[in-house]
């Protein structure tokens, strides 16, 4: 789960981390007055969405003057900020961070990420600030300076001044540096984070260490001991039909094809639209329905697949093992004839008592292609989809 | 033959009285030699009683010493599964596979380090056997978690796949999925190709065999003549055991990796399975393992029919 910059910000403060000071703003008038109260001679105004590269596509700007910052709010509030993170359409913004402008004189790069190699938490850290650390690895990938941490021990002061050292922080600041270190790796793994980011880290004129920006992604196993968390939970920033699919139990993400598809187990669910994809379609989605294909959760399923007006047709691909295919028949026809299916369905069956479900489909009387495994069913659902 | 289970296997079941876990002890008991390979059950303050014939034990160690069992499945539910692990570790079992779905990743990053060693004894411990155990780490074997489990067809099954798709054969499958794998056996047992050893390592980011560990397993086992390897997106474990593949496998090998049309940044599902910077894309993993002499099928539905061209030669 990802939160706000703001809202990420709130958290690296409560682990000693040190921040600019700033305000959260859902308006012009808020975004003024919040400048005022800041007091200063510069302000940043700062769309407030999940997605990164605000600043590149106009979504982060310098004030300064009160008036700049009312026509910066003006311009970024309500604007659909286009990113390489956001697609085509962009990101409608509705919240601003407006903070104390801060005289840089350095920026860093800090990560942390989950290790699968090693099963540790890595922390990345470079002297090549502000810009994407995918960049910096592919050209400078020497400037990036990796700390496998040792969970029982944690990240050691002498780790964390090293590491500071390594990275070009001047002596004066390494004691600040070493804070924010620890402070960073404290909250990655007391809050069950999969993805920490400070980028840029600055050093400012006067001397300090503050994080100048704050990306977080949350492990959602670990939400449930996260009340706090789930809290910061923005639904604006998520796709509907996800958040729909959430309700049901079902595992759904949009994708900008025409063919629906509906399976159970993620591994084979990618596997069906990489078949699509093989013989000349498009899918439309990833649909894990998971253990239990109940007519419940198919006719679910349907619905949130019909609200893409692009859809041209649906395979469902299951392999029934505990689920019985005679069951899940049962389920695919009732769920499409409550939801009265406008696009050809193909349904392939396999595993226990397979004879019976396609039987069932056979004498629905529902116009439903029968497809004998993955590779024929694919070839039809193709072909209805092309109106063939 | 087979890996790492067979019809002798004794096993313990973790969380046997909840409602999944009664139902797949029941499945997994009437499978072949089932009735004389699950053997005790744990649940803590049930102990002494049974079900379906089988006792109930408070703890691991307890259910061990009793019963014999020296392998233990796990159905806890996540919050309390990585603790289940741990303490199956503490028994020091042969082999533990854990089938839960959801165990946070921060709890299975201390579990995976508990398992691997625990810190540098100081100089007087140096020699205690406690201290060994320290800087060695323990031999306990972890499957999962997020997994189907495991199956040697027509001796022992232990987890959620159905044991009907399988028939007793010489290829060994290796999968980080759950459906797939049945797909890959349901085609190998449709072409009339049997399977050594089934396994299924799991979808979670952080878990224990991986598909190198098996892959050396099937390559030293005389009764698998060749492997199907099913991965996924993200990670770079396929890519890690192809190379493994090219220098050291002596029996062929047929690769499927699912998630092509992934985009990036995106979670798919398993945990474990999402493209990040730039990483983990299917056809990366492909192009490695194609390199490394691996039989690659982009077909789903091929992956049956590739291994029997391949044995056909």
């Amino acid at each position: 789960m990802k939160i706000h910059e703001y809202q990420g910000k709130e958290i690296l403060r409560q682990f000693g981390v040190p921040t600019p000071r700033g305000k959260a703003c859902f308006s012009v008038d808020e975004a003024a007055a919040a400048a005022q109260q800041l007091g200063g001679a510069v302000w940043v105004v700062k769309a407030q969405i999940h997605a990164g590269g605000r600043g590149k596509g106009g979504g982060v700007k310098v004030a300064r003057s009160p008036d700049e910052v009312r026509s910066a709010a003006q311009q970024i509030l309500g604007m659909h900020l286009v990113t390489h993170q956001t697609g085509k359409d962009g990101q409608v913004v509705r919240r601003l961070l407006i903070e104390e402008g801060a005289q840089i004189t350095k920026e860093f790069y800090l990560g942390m990420v989950i290790d699968r190699s090693t099963q540790r938490v890595a922390l990345l850290a470079s002297s090549e600030g502000g810009m994407e650390i995918e960049l910096v690895a592919a050209r400078n990938p020497e400037k990036i300076h990796t700390v496998r941490i040792d969970p029982v021990a944690g990240l050691s002061k002498e780790d964390a001044a090293r590491t500071a050292r390594v990275i070009g922080m001047p002596d004066t600041a390494i004691d600040d540096a070493e804070k924010v270190l620890q402070g960073l790796y404290r909250a990655f793994v007391e809050k069950d984070a999969m993805l920490a980011e400070i980028n840029p880290l600055a050093l400012t004129a006067d001397g300090r260490v503050l994080a100048l920006d704050a990306k977080f992604n949350f492990d959602s196993n670990a939400l449930y001991r996260h009340p706090e968390i789930v809290a910061y939970r923005d639904l604006d920033e998520e796709d509907p039909a996800e958040i729909e699919a959430s309700k049901f139990d079902l595992s759904y993400i949009s994708l900008d094809g025409d063919i629906g598809c509906l399976v159970n187990g993620a591994g084979l669910a990618m596997a069906t639209m990489d078949i699509i994809k093989l013989y000349g379609g498009n899918p439309a989605n990833f649909l894990d329905v998971g253990g239990g294909a109940s007519k419940e959760k198919v006719t679910e399923a349907f619905k949130l697949m019909l609200r893409n007006p692009n859809l041209k047709a649906i395979l469902v691909n299951i392999f029934g093992g505990i689920m019985k295919c005679d069951v899940i028949a049962e389920g695919v026809v009732a769920a499409a004839r409550e939801v009265h299916l406008s696009v050809p369905l193909v349904v392939r069956l396999e595993g226990t008592n397979v004879e019976l479900g396609k039987k069932i489909l056979a004498e629905s009387g529902l116009p439903i292609i029968s497809g004998n495994d993955m590779a024929d069913a694919a070839q039809k659902v193709v072909a209805a989809a092309k109106g063939k | 033959m087979s890996i790492l289970i067979d019809k002798n296997t004794r096993v313990m079941t973790q969380g046997m009285t909840g409602k999944v876990g009664q139902f797949h002890t029941i499945n997994c008991k009437a499978y072949a030699n089932g009735v004389n390979c699950f053997v005790a059950g744990v649940t803590p303050n049930k102990g002494g009683q049974r079900f379906e014939d089988i006792p109930i034990y408070n703890s691991v160690a307890e259910a061990k010493a009793q019963s014999g069992a020296t392998v233990s499945v796990i159905y806890v539910p996540p919050a309390y599964a990585a603790a289940a692990i741990d303490e199956a570790v503490e028994a020091d079992l042969d082999l533990v596979i854990c089938i839960t779905e959801g165990i946070p990743v921060h709890d299975m990053l201390r579990t995976r380090y508990k398992m691997s060693h625990q810190g540098i004894p100081t100089f007087s411990e140096s020699n205690n056997a406690l201290a060994k155990d320290r800087i060695q780490g323990k031999r306990t074997l972890l499957i999962g978690p997020n997994c189907p489990g495991l199956i040697t067809p027509d001796e022992i099954k232990i987890g959620i796949m159905p044991g009907h798709i399988h028939r007793k054969g010489r290829i060994g499958v290796v999968s980080r999925s759950g459906t797939l794998t049945y797909e890959a056996v349901g085609q190998l047992t449709a072409l009339g190709l049997g399977q050594s050893s089934c396994v299924g390592i799991g979808g979670d980011p952080i878990n224990g065999l991986k598909h190198l560990d098996v892959m050396k397993m099937f390559n030293d086992d005389p009764e698998t003549d060749a492997v199907v390897m099913v991965g996924e997106i993200g990670g770079s474990d396929e890519e890690e055991c192809a190379r493994w593949v090219k220098g050291n496998m002596n029996k062929p090998v047929v690769g499927f990796i699912a998630g092509i049309t992934a985009p990036p940044g995106k979670r798919m599902g398993h945990a474990g399975a999402i493209i990040s910077g730039g990483q983990g894309g299917a056809n990366e993993k492909l192009a490695v393992m194609e390199d490394c002499g691996i039989h690659i099928t982009r077909n789903p539905a091929e992956m049956g029919r590739t291994m029997q061209k391949v044995l056909k030669g």
